[in-house]
């Protein structure tokens, strides 16, 4: 059978560089029935064939079986971008999905379909789908408990840049009325449940341009839209401070969202209803 | 004392002048044609629930959301925008409200919207609103969309302007188009024909506006009745949809019937999906729709004359060796996976494309955009949870889609034209 968390597509990001030919669609199959990576050049001949027929027959069952009711291969369109499992490295531009809070990435689905998120590909692919469709999609990858890859601690950023990212982060400013990310992404910025994501584990660009989303009024959510009114606040060097300093901490080891805050929102938020 | 000279120009200038004030004449006579006075002062209009049941329903079956209803805007309250060749058209507010709706109209004035393209001021509508369908719908028909419409929640959103190049931002060249291409029709009946057939052929060129995407459309953008549904390109938007007429690309002549009802039901069907704007057609109108109305449809569809092009050429397409090795190479890495090693697709889930209609079709444009930007069929009732496909637009660039296609157009016993860099370039 098909366990969640484990996707079984032999690839990460629809790509497989290392081959060509029959023999790589062997390894597809034998991959497919048991979502175990299977390491073809290091069995012996008879093994080889051996292993290739049970894994063979089994994949008769199971994928029949998955492909009748299992949320994976249905949502395969999303791992071009967002990575095997959802669980994209952070060099480049995709946010990671896997372990994210359910409500916080089905709200970012409907905002898509709905107009208050502007992404040409992810409303194209979202446009025609139902709630209940985009609910059961998030709670997959929420679910998804992944380990995640080392963060590089290169940066271009100046030590200055750094240090003012810092402060916004963990204090804010409080004479512009800016609250530090700590108070609504939980201390160790790995987000709340069931709305607020974490802040740690995403590539740089990626956290930038949200940031700057905001600035550009090119990101919404639904009222009380507590981080557009955050995001308003900010200038382009605060965007550059704080994304350069998120984009470089490690992730602490426990990685998954907080169940709630030790203390109250500073503001009014759709996300986190009362 | 008048030259000969002078006296000639001046009767040819007369002649000329009274030539232009025939034809605007003619022009002016054109578009008042099958126009009824309006009722003065206009009649009282009661709506009866079922009236006001049947107007929800026939709004679906005619899409009006489709336009008139923006991403996550108020239903019915306009403001999308319809790019066309002469500029973009939009939509308007057809929600209640008195000062920005259509509150303030009567049924009769509605009516003439629908069935002769004339606003409730008098001003003449664009055929991006497609009256030239619409024009078939029974009056009956519209004073019940005219009663749903008027329980729809009032929203004060003026309409946006629409912006077209000169000439046609003007009335008199749109009267000129009118003149030559639009005629208000009645749907008549064929005795001939079942009423499942008759009652096909008026969902299909009625509000259906089917032709207003699968008809061919000459150089003024008018659709042409006599050349039906045998296909069209969707206005500037690179898709293609396919002919309904030919068997080589979306003719349903020779399905079960069941399949066809499916089809518009679920957005799958054991022959077919549907993908781009035709998504969207079946998740917000289709789906919706009465399984007899859909099957009055499929009757209609399946019997539509067959114009099935004779092939233009019995000698295999050439194709280069290169490109076929690179685009198999990209096909095995990044499409083999679903579709399959020899193009088989997998039942339920993910397309064949080896015999595919829609791959072998001429023009390659739906693929260059399936490619490019992926997509999930439509969520319905059928089909709640549908399989995607991921977008590679940023993946490959131009001349790798070209290749990919190339290979998939001539593999497994395809044997469509390749496909070349200038088409993918195109957007």
């Amino acid at each position: 059978m098909y366990r969640s968390g484990q996707l079984g597509l032999p690839f990460d990001g629809y790509t497989r560089p290392d081959r060509a030919g029959t023999r790589g669609h062997r390894l597809r199959v034998a991959q497919y029935g048991t979502g175990r990576p299977v390491r073809w050049t290091t069995l012996k001949p008879l093994h080889s064939l051996a292993a290739l027929l049970t894994l063979a027959f089994t994949l008769t069952a199971t994928a029949q079986a998955a492909l009748a009711d299992d949320i994976a291969p249905r949502v395969a369109a999303c791992i071009a971008c967002h990575g095997r499992e959802g669980a994209t490295g952070g060099t480049a531009y995709f946010p990671r999905l896997a372990g994210k809070p359910a409500g916080y990435l089905f709200n970012q689905l409907v905002s898509f379909r709905d107009g208050r998120r502007f992404n040409s590909d992810m409303t194209h692919l979202v446009q025609h789908l139902s709630d209940d469709y985009l609910r059961e999609m998030a709670g997959y990858f929420a679910a998804l408990d992944l380990p995640y890859p080392a963060v590089t601690d290169r940066t271009d950023a100046s030590a200055a840049t750094l240090a003012r990212g810092k402060m916004l982060a963990q204090e804010g400013d409080a004479a512009r009325n800016i609250p530090a990310c700590v108070q609504c992404h939980g201390a160790a910025l790995t987000g709340v449940q069931p709305g607020v994501p974490a802040l740690v584990g995403l590539p740089r660009l990626y956290l930038s341009s949200q940031l700057g989303a905001w600035l550009t009024d090119d990101r919404h959510a639904l009222a009380p839209d507590c981080m557009a009114q955050v995001g308003r606040k900010l200038t382009t060097a605060d965007i550059n401070a704080v994304a350069s300093w998120l984009a470089v901490q490690p992730m602490p080891a426990d990685p998954k969202p907080l169940v709630a805050l030790p203390g109250p929102l500073p503001l009014p938020c759709s996300a986190m209803p009362k | 004392m008048k030259s000969p000279t002078l006296r000639r120009t001046v009767s040819l200038l007369a002649a000329l002048v009274a030539l232009l004030a025939l034809a605007a004449a003619a022009v002016v006579a054109l578009n008042l044609r099958g126009e009824d006075a309006l009722p003065d002062p206009p009649l009282a209009f009661e709506a009866t629930p079922q009236q006001v049941e049947r107007g929800r329903y026939l709004a679906l079956a005619g899409n009006c959301a489709g336009c008139h209803t923006t991403r996550g805007g108020a239903a019915y309250a306009g403001g999308l925008g319809i790019d066309t060749p002469f500029g973009t058209v939009y939509a308007g507010n057809l929600t209640p409200d008195e000062r920005t709706g259509i509150g303030s109209w009567s049924a009769a004035q509605f009516w003439r919207a629908l069935h002769n393209g004339r606003s409730k001021n008098g001003r003449l509508l664009y055929p991006a609103f497609p009256y030239p369908s619409f024009t078939q719908v029974t009056r009956a028909d519209s004073d019940a969309l005219y009663a749903w419409l008027r329980t729809v929640p009032a929203a004060d959103a003026p309409n946006t302007p629409h912006k077209l190049r000169f000439p046609y931002d003007t009335q008199a060249a749109l009267a000129v188009w009118r003149a030559l291409s639009f005629t208000p029709g009645t749907f008549v009946a064929d005795a001939a024909k079942p009423a499942e057939w008759n009652r096909g052929a008026y969902l299909v060129n009625g509000l259906g506006h089917c032709i207003a995407c699968h008809g061919p459309r000459n150089a003024l953008g008018a659709t042409e009745g006599e050349r039906g549904l045998s296909g069209g390109s969707v206005p500037v938007e690179r898709w293609y949809a396919p002919s309904l007429t030919s068997k080589r690309e979306a003719s349903v002549a020779g399905w079960d019937k069941q399949h066809v009802v499916d089809l518009l039901k679920t957005g799958t069907s054991p022959r077919a999906s549907v993908m781009g704007p035709m998504a969207d057609v079946v998740y917000r109108s289709t789906q919706h729709l009465r399984d007899d109305d859909l099957g009055a449809i499929a009757v209609y569809l399946q019997q539509l004359p067959d114009s099935t092009p004779a092939p233009s050429s019995t000698a295999p397409q050439r194709r280069d060796a290169g490109v076929m090795a690179r685009g198999a190479r990209i096909y095995d890495q990044r499409c083999a996976y679903c579709h399959g090693d020899a193009g088989q697709g997998q039942a339920g889930a993910y397309p064949p494309l080896a015999g595919s209609r829609a791959v072998n079709m001429e023009t390659p444009v739906n693929l260059i955009q399936a490619v490019r930007r992926g997509g999930f069929l439509p969520a319905t009732a059928g089909n709640p949870r549908p399989y995607g496909m991921p977008p590679f637009g940023h993946l490959l660039d131009d001349e790798e889609i070209a290749a990919v296609l190339t290979y998939v157009r001539g593999a497994w016993g395809n044997d469509a034209a390749p496909v070349m860099l200038r088409e993918t370039m195109r957007r």
